[in-house]
């Protein structure tokens, strides 16, 4: 295990110390833009689980992102159920999705670029089922009643809605931490690095990576209900589209694949950086994209274990100058 | 309505003949560097609008413009694979997958940003005249493309059998290290085979123009169904992609035609399920 550095805490500081700010910031701009940052966040942190610690590069995280909001949508306005009962429904939902996509590719032991062809596969196939049929509101979407309340999950206080999706956020960097230094967080990582070797060891590869993406289900569907709360309306663009596969596995690996922090970093650093550039070209619609793009290429590049592992390197507690290379 | 069903068929190996295409570059890539190229699709979109620039500005015939595009997409697949993948990837195959991701997000944004969201069509006239075979009318356009798709795969089948760089690329496929070894240059090979799959799709993009749209989003219909026809003939077998890109078009026909045209493509991701239940490794694949 790696010791904390100086220069990881401080990141992990400055990540702190700037989302506390947004409660002070002069401008409502800036708590409706880390809002949809904290979202997305989510989506990375449920990718973050496979795609970091167990190595399997999904490109199609909206499938679980989908089948949350959707689960939760149709539930609420379909059958008039609770909108907590539909909360639950949707992490539920998720897991669900996330284990059958699992049990589906890893069954034949799918991986690289075949395990990234069938999850964005499966994403497209329901993007389009949902926009097909009337049970999910077909190409008009589904939109749930104004009522806000806590018994409805709707809040209309921005800054109430800001400090719930912090805790949110919080819960799950926890759970992402605990997973990471457990058990099974092991063997998922011994999967990564080597699952031929892990399989000899006598961990059950198959179980572990379908877990792997039950959790990451779970964590991607709870992102997808907390887009719905927010805004109320979902169609199969937008929680299905391919945008959110991307931005999924971008905030990751750019933050530090495989690190608690790493999703949470890459994705305020990116929304960050789209913003500013929004501002400097307003008529350029996509722009952020492109800038994605190309943080993407160099820091895969120049920054192989993401933001953390370049903090990492400044003031570290040990000097014990392991794992670097291997 | 039987009566409709054969002249459905055949206008879905017409179009599943231009899938075919789209697919052969994509699946001659996967079986050389094991990687999908997920900037298939936007190279597809920027040839379009490269042909459709040199008829618009220029008064080139989309099929005329055949030696022009066809050469300049090989050079930029070289390029792109030589210049920028591999000496941003590291080595290794994940990254190469994101940078293709990359260099996707970076075509489509900024063809969206230049070209705007706008569909434009060839008005070429002669493409629409029917051509009638065997009872069932068909557009001259769709026919000439899969005319020369239909030729293609053997062409490039000849090519990898029967040249020394068709050899190269095959040893590299197989055996890099060895490859590697007795004097091939495997980058070069490598950019070699990128370039063939991007010329692949500058050609499909000629044969699309007269009877196809264009948008900034255009590639990405393709390339799903290139992916599925990919997966459905079996990663890196060429004669798979030919087979299943045609079948697949007669799927989506004969979908479109019993469920309505928006659910054609319904059919092609039902199939693409079901392979992957009961024969991952496709229909001409090799056992994984």
């Amino acid at each position: 295990m790696k010791s904390q550095s100086i220069g990881q805490l401080a990141l992990a500081a400055a990540a702190v110390a700037y989302l506390i700010g947004v409660y002070f910031a002069s401008s409502p701009v800036w708590m409706g833009f880390t809002i949809n940052a904290l979202i997305i966040a989510v989506v990375a942190m449920s990718w973050n689980i496979t795609g970091g610690f167990g190595g399997l590069s999904s490109f199609g995280h909206a499938a679980l992102y989908g089948t949350g909001a959707y689960a939760s949508a149709i539930l609420q306005v379909k059958y008039g159920v609770n909108a907590w009962v539909g909360f639950a429904a949707g992490i539920l939902a998720g897991a669900a999705m996330g284990a059958f996509i699992g049990a589906l590719a890893f069954r034949y032991g799918l991986r690289g670029s075949y395990f990234a062809l069938v999850t964005l596969a499966f994403a497209e196939v329901l993007r389009i089922c949902a926009s097909s049929f009337e049970f999910t509101g077909g190409g008009s979407g589904l939109q749930l009643k104004l009522a806000p309340g806590l018994a409805n999950l709707q809040f209309a206080d921005r800054t109430v809605v800001y400090t719930a999706l912090l805790v949110v956020v919080a819960v799950v960097m926890i759970l992402t931490a605990l997973i990471k230094y457990s058990r099974f967080g092991a063997y998922l990582i011994a999967v990564r690095e080597n699952e031929d070797a892990a399989r000899a060891l006598g961990i059950d590869t198959y179980r572990i990576k379908v877990q792997a993406m039950a959790i990451s289900g779970a964590f991607g569907g709870l992102a997808g209900v907390l887009y719905l709360q927010l805004w109320l309306f979902i169609d199969s663009t937008v929680v299905y589209g391919s945008a959110i596969s991307v931005e999924a596995l971008i905030g990751p690996i750019i933050g530090g694949a495989g690190t608690v922090w790493g999703p949470l970093l890459g994705t305020l650093g990116l929304h960050l950086l789209g913003e500013g550039a929004k501002h400097l070209l307003p008529n350029a619609p996509g722009l952020n994209f492109v800038l994605y793009a190309v943080v993407l290429i160099c820091a895969l590049r120049f920054l192989p274990q993401g933001l953390v592992g370049l903090a990492g390197k400044f003031g570290a507690f040990t000097k014990k100058k392991e794992a670097e290379d291997a | 309505m039987s009566s409709l069903i054969f002249p459905a068929v055949l206008s879905g190996l017409m179009m599943g003949a231009v899938y075919a295409l789209v697919a052969l570059g994509l699946t001659l890539i996967y079986g050389v560097l094991h990687i999908i190229n997920f900037a298939h699709g936007s190279l597809l979109m920027l040839a379009l609008y490269a042909v459709y620039f040199l008829w618009y500005h220029l008064g080139i015939d989309p099929y005329l413009a055949i030696p022009i595009v066809l050469p300049a997409f090989f050079a930029l697949g070289y390029a792109l694979q030589r210049g920028l993948i591999a000496p941003m990837s590291s080595g290794s195959e994940q990254n190469v997958l994101l940078i293709t991701l990359a260099i996707s997000m970076i075509i489509d944004n900024l063809a969206l940003y230049f070209w705007t969201s706008n569909t434009r069509t060839a008005d070429i006239a002669y493409a629409y005249d029917t051509v009638e075979i065997l009872g069932a009318f068909l557009p001259l356009g769709r026919v000439i493309a899969f005319c020369a798709a239909i030729a293609v795969a053997p062409l490039l089948w000849c090519f990898m059998a029967y040249t020394k760089t068709g050899s190269a690329i095959r040893a590299v496929a197989i055996e890099k290290r060895g490859a590697e070894l007795v004097g091939i240059d495997v980058n070069h090979t490598y950019a070699i085979c990128f370039g063939i799959g991007t010329a692949c799709v500058a050609l499909a993009a000629c044969l699309l123009l007269p009877t196809f749209y264009i948008t900034p989003q255009v590639g990405y219909t393709f390339v799903l169904v290139a992916f599925t026809t990919v997966v459905l003939g079996g990663m890196g077998s060429l004669p798979g992609a030919l087979i299943a890109g045609l079948l697949l078009g007669v799927i989506e026909s004969l979908c479109g035609l019993f469920l309505g045209e928006s659910l054609g493509q319904i059919g092609i991701f039902l199939a693409f399920i079901l392979i992957l239940l009961f024969k991952p490794s496709g229909l001409l694949g090799r056992a994984r």
